[in-house]
């Protein structure tokens, strides 16, 4: 890809919040029910009907927008948004145009690019607004015609837009995970991607790196998987550079991503998009918020992602960026918390997290609440290392034993295997004798002033002791007995 | 409180019908009953869209055994019609359109219930202009309702089903819907009183929706003190309609007996100028001159822009209904249009063939000053505008307790006088739409008779929900006449 161009993103994210019913009717949320039967007559919208606002998802909103330093709007207004669609059961849905009930706020996480290290990034919100979803059209299996389920008519939705500030798809993806996390953290959202509980929409431009005006922007829709958003966005800018630099130009459209082709096609162009005929829905007032409420909300949240990295890095000595990672999840935090409250190096235990439990669960592609070595365990093993016990060399095989189900306590696994770390002088003195004299070739080559040869000589020693040695105590007196050999020579 | 009822069981006031059915002297069967055959014998009248009689029958029955088992109420076997835009289970609800034709709402509408739980029993449901659009009842798919005074006069609109119903005693009161003078003005025309209560007073729950921020369940009734009766089991708080106050009810004969002395009535001087009629002018000048004599003083106030409620009113009206009517479109209930070729076809011929032209008009209307470019221009401005008004109301009030004028600028038109002419019809809500666009109480009572021996009505206005007031203010004023009492010949 060209180093020439700047790829732009914005998102909007549909969080589909976890009420019990609908936002303005008393149908049910639930996912999967024989169709049709979770849609009240508000739902369906027969005549006569009126919808009235569900006070939980309002909740839900005001915990987001707490969670990310947002106002939360003291008073805001639902708006019609007219369109007609077979699966839009009104002709309009409902929604927050001009003054939405969550307005700024910022998200900050850690992106690992493909190469490079890894960065914290703060992204600015624009806005979060409620709304209903549409119910389904399914247009297979019905000889010919349409059929409709409304049962996911009226879900309440909470649509999270962000400034564009994401210059990559990594951001993108990490921006997208962390809020994935966040409304997880939150309780506002199950967070089941599959059955469309949060799905991304993205804004992508790209312009000349230095260029002051942004490109124009295509909208990707409903993208429904951190894997699809990035594979998208990636598509979309090779399709845009490339037709840039054929002396293209980009058209602003909406377009659908084919993960099966892995590219993206046109949906409809600015030229064919709606009039919304946007305007207050008479059917319901204002929506306010009083200063009471907010606080009651915010006494009863639970430890914002922020305050944690904060008091992790202040209390734990942990980097920004480590907090940050530590807190990438609830369940990853209160793991790490756990591990830490029972180890004396509080570092040990993040170094740990971060480093072989990450690559672990990466490798096993689960999250940390299915990770099979319990924080106990961890803290345990972490232990007998900052106590000399074992070294870490061994701690990582002992680790791997963990992993793969080692139900027995770390303690036992070090006596009935004997990983037990060789810290006598005597024994080590021994190897290390024993390994000079089998190898005089390499020691001449040490002496020609050759370090690699020392290196290899350590290596030999710790084979000897079965990688036990304590690595420390045997470079040392490999030092002094090559050094006192010389000198006799 | 009743005097003797009158010969014809069906000239009766409510609390005369109550006392009656209190006294076991006529039973909610027979109460029905007489009114069944009356609607049967006036169908020429056209008021009535949906008539089954075993389901009247069957409810007036169980309000008799709700009274042989001790229970009492003022309504309790007292008859009542609906205005079809009202969703009623036993009933068809059409809300007179092609598009409902044959409808029948799984729920009925809170002001149906209310009224019901009171032990009202439903006699049927009324003919009206289509989705409540229209100002003579013109506009009705199912044919034009007859003024019973004349019948080669409309009965006003939309509630001309209603009206013409009351008028000639087919039932003792009726619901009805006023979003811009849909209950005053048939009212007026018809001879009867329409009361209109505070926005947001009566429940919108199960009334079809024309302009949510306008649309307000009333009655027509023979008299304010009926209305008041029955605004007792009506009006209450509703947490199904957001819109809908949570006030504690109240008593609305409370008034009734509290006269005109001291009372400050407010007339605009915007409402008796050009453009009313002289007989209808002399009818409310004299109706003043009445309440002077009862010790009311009378105060000059004005509403310097309620001129521009009709424009203001066309804009923000037909905006929310071209919204509200979206749900017609053919896929889950009602008309669906019987050949198309695809979704978007079948959507556009349902519409196209279930609509009539007024509800078509309007839904235009709508759409064009929704759209993107003229929303500041229209919606936005006439939102402004709306607010204006409702400060000058505010305004007036500060001066007087009650605000009197005209309802229509003459008694009743022709029919086809003005149907080629929208911008003529539309103008026939003059009086009616400021105080609609100011969601306060209003009504109109009989005050006299046209040379063409067709009926006047008075408007009486009052602030937000001191609709009680309001009635006693009428009450005194039908103490002192008898257009009230006035029945059509041949009724």
């Amino acid at each position: 890809m060209s180093t020439s161009w700047e790829t732009v993103i914005g998102l909007e994210t549909h969080v589909q919040l976890r009420t019990a019913s609908k936002i303005f009717s008393g149908a049910s949320t639930a996912f999967g029910a024989q169709a049709n039967t979770q849609a009240s007559v508000v739902d369906l919208a027969l005549p006569g009907v009126l919808p009235v606002l569900n006070a939980a998802a309002v909740e839900c909103a005001i915990r987001l927008g707490i969670a990310v330093g947002a106002t939360i709007a003291p008073r805001s207004v639902f708006a019609r948004k007219n369109y007609f669609y077979p699966d839009l059961p009104k002709g309009y849905q409902i929604s927050q145009y001009e003054i939405p009930v969550v307005q700024g706020g910022a998200l900050s996480f850690v992106v690992t690019p493909r190469s490079g290290p890894s960065y914290l990034k703060t992204v600015e919100l624009t806005r979060a607004h409620l709304e209903e979803d549409a119910g389904k059209s399914l247009h297979e299996d019905y000889r010919g015609m349409s059929g409709i389920d409304l049962n996911r008519a009226g879900t309440p939705l909470l649509e999270v837009v962000t400034e564009p500030q994401m210059r990559s798809s990594a951001e993108a993806v990490a921006y997208a995970r962390t809020l994935h996390a966040l409304v997880v953290w939150l309780g506002v959202c199950d967070g089941n991607m599959q059955e469309g509980s949060f799905r991304c929409d993205a804004n992508v431009s790209v312009r000349r790196t230095g260029a002051p005006a942004f490109g124009t922007r295509v909208e990707i829709k409903n993208l429904n998987s951190f894997r699809f958003l990035q594979q998208a966005i990636d598509h979309e800018v090779r399709r845009q550079i490339e037709s840039l630099e054929d002396g293209g130009r980009i058209v602003q459209e909406t377009r659908l991503y084919d993960p099966d082709r892995d590219e993206t096609r046109s949906m409809r162009s600015k030229e064919d998009a709606a009039d919304y005929r946007y305007f207050p829905d008479p059917d319901l007032l204002p929506l306010e918020i009083s200063p009471a409420l907010i606080e009651r909300i915010r006494a009863e949240l639970p430890e914002l992602p922020g305050a944690m990295r904060e008091r992790l890095s202040r209390d734990y000595g942990l980097s920004e960026q480590d907090a940050a990672t530590l807190t990438a999840s609830r369940a990853l935090a209160d793991y790490f918390e756990q591990v830490a409250a029972a180890v004396t190096d509080r570092k040990a235990a993040a170094n740990w997290i971060m480093g072989e439990v990450s690559a672990a669960l990466n490798a096993a592609d689960i999250g940390i609440e299915r990770c099979p070595v319990p924080a106990a365990q961890l803290a345990a093993l972490i232990m007998r290392v900052v106590d000399g016990t074992i070294n870490a060399k061994t701690a990582k095989e002992l680790f791997a034993l963990l992993w793969a189900g080692e139900s027995s306590t770390v303690d036992a696994l070090i006596d009935t295997r004997g990983l037990r770390q060789i810290s006598d002088s005597g024994a080590i003195e021994k190897v290390v004798d024993e390994v000079l004299a089998a190898n005089a070739g390499i020691v001449a080559e040490f002496r020609a002033g050759k370090e690699k040869a020392f290196q290899s000589l350590v290596g030999q020693a710790m084979k000897a002791t079965r990688g036990k040695a304590n690595p420390q105590q045997l470079n040392d007196i490999l030092r002094q007995r090559l050094a006192g050999a010389g000198k006799a020579d | 409180m009743s005097a003797a009822p009158p010969a014809n069981l069906a000239h009766a006031s409510l609390a005369q019908l109550g006392s009656l059915l209190d006294r076991r002297e006529v039973s909610a069967v027979e109460l029905a009953s007489t009114y069944l055959e009356r609607i049967a014998r006036h169908t020429d009248l056209n008021a009535f869209l949906d008539v089954r009689p075993e389901t009247t029958l069957a409810q007036a029955r169980a309000a008799d055994q709700r009274r042989a088992q001790g229970e009492t109420g003022p309504l309790l076997g007292v008859p009542i019609a609906h205005k079809d835009v009202f969703v009623t289970q036993g009933w068809h609800t059409t809300a007179s359109s092609r598009m409902l034709e044959g409808y029948t709402s799984p729920f009925d509408a809170t002001v149906v219930e209310s009224l019901a739980q009171a032990g009202m029993v439903c006699l049927g449901k009324l003919n009206c202009d289509e989705f409540a659009m229209g100002s003579s009842n013109e506009n009705s798919a199912y044919g034009n309702v007859l003024n019973p005074w004349d019948k080669s006069a409309v009965p006003g609109g939309s509630s001309g089903g209603s009206a013409a119903a009351v008028a000639a005693r087919l039932a003792p009161l009726a619901s009805a819907t006023d979003t811009g003078g849909s209950i005053r003005e048939p009212a007026a025309f018809s001879g009867v009183t329409g009361t209109k209560p505070t926005y947001g007073r009566p429940s919108r729950w199960g009334m079809i929706a024309f302009a949510s921020s306008l649309d307000t369940a009333g009655l027509l009734t023979l008299s304010a003190q009926d209305c008041a009766l029955a605004f007792n089991a009506m009006l209450g708080f509703d947490p199904k309609d957001s819109t809908s106050v949570d006030r504690p009810r109240e008593d609305y004969t409370r008034h009734l007996a509290a006269g005109c002395k001291g009372l400050r009535i407010g007339v605009p001087t915007e409402f008796l100028a050009a453009g009313l009629e002289p007989e209808a002018e002399a009818a409310v000048r004299e109706a003043l001159r009445l309440y002077q004599d009862m010790g009311a003083t009378l105060v000059d106030v004005s509403l310097p822009n309620a001129a521009l409620g009709i424009p203001v009113y066309y804009v923000v009206a037909c905006a929310e209904a071209s919204s509200n009517l979206s749900r017609f479109d053919g896929v889950r209930f009602g008309r669906r249009a019987p050949q198309y070729e695809d979704l978007l076809d079948m959507m556009s011929k349902t519409r196209a063939q279930g609509f009539g032209e007024e509800v078509k008009r309007r839904i235009l209307v709508g759409t064009y000053v929704l759209s993107h470019g003229y929303y500041d221009a229209y919606f936005l401005q006439a939102s402004r505008v709306r607010r204006v008004i409702s400060q000058e109301f505010q305004r007036a009030f500060a001066q007087c307790d009650l605000i009197a004028g005209p309802v229509t600028s003459g008694t009743a038109f022709g029919f086809g006088e003005k149907s080629a002419d929208p911008v003529a019809m539309y103008l026939a809500d003059l009086y009616t739409v400021p105080s609609s666009l100011a969601g306060i109480p209003a009504m109109s009572i009989p005050c006299g008779f046209g040379r063409l021996g067709r009926p006047l009505g008075l408007q009486l206005m009052a602030n937000h929900f001191d609709e009680a007031r309001m009635l006693g203010v009428a009450h005194a004023y039908q103490s002192a006449t008898d257009w009230h009492t006035r029945v059509p010949a041949g009724y």
